[in-house]
C-alpha cells in the first residue's frame, strides 16, 4: 500500500505497510504523518483498517515516521481503536520520546464526536411560520415599548433640561439633515423632472399639457416629496442608527452607560430621535422644492410652459392644504423610522451576523411602516376632506 | 524516527524594520531573530510598538524599509503561493481573540483546516475536539457562538483556532492580560506544553512578568523603536537599562521573584 503526492516535501510521502504473518498484523507508518498529507494519510487509515480480520497479535510500527504532528498522530490513535477489539488491543511500536508526548494528548480525545442536527421537517417548518407569526406581535409591542420609553425621557428632560443633550443633538442633525441635503435634492429634482415628463408625454395626447402642473404640484406635495425623503431616511439614517446602537450593544458600551447611572434611551436614543424628526420636514420641504423646481425646469424645456406661465397655473392648482398635508406626515413617519432603528439597534446580539440582520431589518421594517403611516393619514385626510 | 530540527537557525529574522505612522516613527532600523523552537517573550513600554512589530512580521502594517524572512523566505520578494505556504505554517492569537463571531467554536476552530486541506468531516471534527482538549477546554463549548463565551476561554479558543493547521509559528499577542493569575499561569503551562509536544516556535507579546519568568525562553525588549536588549531573564535581570531596571526590580517584579 503506497500513496503519494506530487509536491514532495523534504521529509517524503508518507506511507502505510500492512505485513500479516498468520495471526499478527505489523503495519509499518514512515514519512511526514503531517496536515499537508492528511487527505492521503485518511485514506491509508481507512483502508488499513480493513486488514483486520479476527488477527490477535496487533501492533503498529511507527519508527520509520520522519515528521508526527497532531493529524498524524490522531490518525494513528484512529487506527489503533479501530484494530482494537474486545480483548485484542492493537499496540503502537517505536514510539521515539519527542513524540509520545503528542500520542498521549491526542489519546484523550474522546472519539464520538457530537455532530450537529439540523432539523427538516415539517413540524419543524410550521414551528418556524409559527414563531414568525408570533414574532409579528412581539415587534409592535417593542415598538410601543421604545415609544413609551421615549415620550418618557422627552417627559423627563421637559422636568429638568439640563438632561438635554445639545451638542449630541445638533451633531445627529447634521449627520442626518445638513449632509442629507445633497443627494435628497438631488433625487427628488430628478424625480419631479420625469413625473413632468412622463405627464407631459401623454398628457399631450389629450391636448391637455398644462394639466401637468396641477398634478405634479399635487403629487409632489402631498405624496412623493415626503414619502420619497422618507424612504431616502429610512436607508441612510435609519440603518446608521442601528449599526451604531447595534456595535455599542455588541461591545457592552450601552451596558457600561447603564451602570454608571445614565439612562441610554435619554443619553443615546432621544437625541438621534429628535434630530430625525426635525430633521425630515426640513428634508421634505427642500425635496418638495426641488421635485417642483424639476418639473417645472422639464415642463418649459420639454413642454414649452414658459416659467411664468407654470407658477399661474400652480397658483391655481394647489392650495396651502396640500402642503400642510404633505408636511404634517414628515415628522410622524421621521419617529416611525427613528423608533424602528433603535429597537432594532437595541436587539443586536453578539455577532457580526446580527448586526447585518438586525440592519436590513431595520431599513425594510422602517420603509414599510412609512407606507403603512402614509395609507393610515391618506384615509384620514380624505375623511376629513383635506 | 528523526529528532525534530533543532538546530538554532532564525525561524524569523527582521532586519533594519522602519514603520512610520504620518510623522511618528514607530520603528526605526529594528533587527530581531526568532530562533526555531524557541518561546520568545517580547517586552516594552505600552505604546512602544511591540503591536506594530508583531502585524509588521505578519504582514499586516506596511514598512518603509527593511526586510523580514520567515521560514527562510523573503516576504517582500515571495511570490502569492510562497506567502499562502508561509500563511499557512503559522498561526496567530489575536489580543482579542478575533474569532468570527457568527462561527460557532467548532466551526472557526475547522475554518482554516476546512480551507487548506480537503479531508472528511469526520477528521474535521476529530481535529476540532483534540485541538480543543489540548487548550483545556471540554467538547461541550463546541456549538457555542464567541459571545457566549468568557474572556479566557475565548483566548484558548483562539489559540485552538491558532493551532488548528499545526503550524510551525505561533504569534501571541498578550495572551494572558484579561485572564485571572491562576488562569495566565494555567495558559503559560499550555503554551510551555504545546511547545514540547509539537515543537513550536512561540513569538509572544506579553506585560505578564509571570509569563517571562515561567513560560519564555528568551526575552527580547523593545524601547525608541529599536531592540534595546536580548537574552535571558538573568541578562534582564543584570542590565543596566534605566527601563529594563525598573521592570524587572520594581515592587511588582519583586513580588513575583520572591
Amino acid at each position: 500500500m503506497r500513496a503519494g503526492q506530487g509536491a514532495g516535501i523534504v521529509n517524503g510521502d508518507p506511507t502505510l505497510e500492512g505485513i500479516a504473518e498468520g495471526n499478527g498484523l505489523a503495519l509499518c507508518a514512515a514519512g511526514s504523518w503531517t496536515a499537508p498529507f492528511a487527505p492521503v494519510l485518511e485514506r491509508l487509515v481507512s483502508e488499513a483498517e480493513k486488514l483486520r480480520g479476527s488477527r490477535a497479535n496487533i501492533f503498529i510500527d511507527v519508527s520509520q515516521v520522519s515528521k508526527l504532528d497532531t493529524f498524524g498522530a490522531w490518525l494513528i490513535e484512529r487506527l489503533r481503536r479501530s484494530l482494537t477489539q474486545g480483548e485484542v488491543e492493537a499496540r503502537i511500536a517505536g514510539l521515539s520520546a519527542n513524540y509520545s508526548s503528542l500520542v498521549d494528548e491526542v489519546r484523550r480525545v474522546n472519539a464520538a464526536p457530537a455532530i450537529e442536527t439540523s432539523s427538516v421537517s415539517i413540524t419543524g417548518m410550521l414551528e418556524q411560520i409559527g414563531r414568525a407569526v408570533a414574532g409579528v406581535g412581539g415587534t409592535v409591542i417593542s415598538l410601543i415599548d421604545m415609544l413609551g420609553a421615549v415620550l418618557a425621557a422627552a417627559g423627563h428632560v421637559l422636568i429638568r433640561p439640563r438632561g438635554f443633550r445639545l451638542t449630541s443633538t445638533v451633531h445627529h442633525m447634521e449627520q442626518v439633515c445638513w449632509r442629507a441635503v445633497p443627494i435628497v435634492v438631488l433625487i427628488t429634482f430628478l424625480i419631479g423632472c420625469i413625473i413632468s415628463q412622463q405627464g407631459i408625454f401623454h398628457f399631450r395626447r389629450f391636448g391637455a399639457d398644462i394639466f401637468v402642473v396641477d398634478m405634479l404640484g399635487v403629487l409632489v406635495l402631498r405624496e412623493i416629496g415626503v414619502l420619497l425623503v422618507a424612504i431616502m431616511v429610512a436607508g441612510r439614517s435609519g440603518s446608521a442608527y442601528t449599526a451604531e446602537l447595534g456595535s455599542m450593544k455588541m461591545r457592552e458600551e450601552i451596558d457600561a452607560l447603564r451602570t454608571m447611572g445614565f439612562d441610554p434611551i435619554e443619553v443615546l436614543i432621544l437625541p438621534r430621535m429628535l434630530a430625525l424628526v426635525l430633521a425630515l420636514p426640513i428634508l421634505a420641504f427642500l425635496g418638495a422644492m426641488a421635485a417642483l423646481y424639476g418639473g417645472g425646469l422639464v415642463a418649459w424645456l420639454y413642454g414649452g410652459v414658459d416659467p411664468e406661465a407654470f407658477l399661474l397655473r400652480l397658483r391655481d392648482a394647489i392650495s396651502i392644504n396640500h402642503f400642510i398635508v404633505g408636511i404634517v406626515k414628515a415628522p410622524v413617519m421621521a419617529a416611525v423610522i427613528g423608533i424602528v432603528a433603535c429597537v432594532e439597534g437595541l436587539a443586536v446580539q453578539g455577532s457580526a451576523e446580527s448586526l447585518g440582520q438586525h440592519t436590513t431589518s431595520s431599513v425594510v421594517k422602517g420603509i414599510f411602516f412609512v407606507i403603512v403611516m402614509d395609507g393610515v393619514f391618506a384615509i384620514f385626510f380624505a375623511s376629513i376632506g383635506m | 524516527m528523526a529528532p525534530p530540527p533543532s538546530s538554532s537557525d532564525a525561524i524569523i529574522r527582521v532586519r533594519d524594520i522602519t514603520v512610520q505612522f504620518g510623522k511618528t516613527r514607530v520603528l526605526d532600523g529594528l533587527n530581531l531573530d526568532v530562533k526555531r523552537g524557541e518561546i520568545l517573550g517580547f517586552v516594552g513600554p505600552s505604546g512602544s510598538g511591540k503591536s506594530v512589530l508583531t502585524r509588521t512580521i505578519i504582514g499586516l502594517v506596511p514598512k518603509i524599509s527593511g526586510s523580514i524572512e520567515v521560514f527562510g523566505i523573503d516576504l517582500d520578494a515571495a511570490s502569492d503561493s510562497e506567502r499562502r505556504g508561509v500563511e499557512r505554517r503559522w498561526g496567530i492569537l489575536f489580543q482579542q481573540g478575533a474569532l468570527f463571531s457568527s462561527l460557532t467554536v467548532r466551526q472557526n476552530i475547522q475554518f482554516p483546516v476546512r480551507e487548506y486541506l480537503k479531508v472528511s468531516q469526520r477528521l474535521l471534527d476529530e481535529i476540532m475536539l483534540a485541538k480543543l482538549g489540548m487548550v483545556g477546554l471540554k467538547p461541550e463549548v463546541a456549538d457555542r457562538y464567541p459571545s457566549e463565551l468568557s474572556g479566557g476561554m475565548i483566548k484558548r479558543v483562539a489559540l485552538a483556532r491558532a493551532l488548528a493547521l499545526d503550524p510551525e509559528l505561533v504569534f501571541l499577542d498578550e495572551p494572558t492580560s484579561g485572564l485571572d493569575p491562576i488562569s495566565a499561569g494555567d495558559f503559560d503551562e499550555l503554551v510551555r506544553t504545546l511547545q514540547r509536544t509539537l515543537g513550536l516556535t512561540v513569538f509572544m507579546v506579553t506585560h505578564d512578568l509571570d509569563s517571562l519568568y515561567t513560560a519564555c525562553d528568551r526575552i527580547a525588549v523593545l524601547g525608541n523603536g529599536k531592540i534595546i536588549a536580548v537574552g535571558s531573564i538573568a541578562d534582564m535581570q543584570a542590565s543596566q537599562h534605566p527601563w529594563l531596571r525598573q521592570y524587572f526590580h520594581g515592587k511588582r517584579a519583586r513580588a513575583v521573584m520572591s
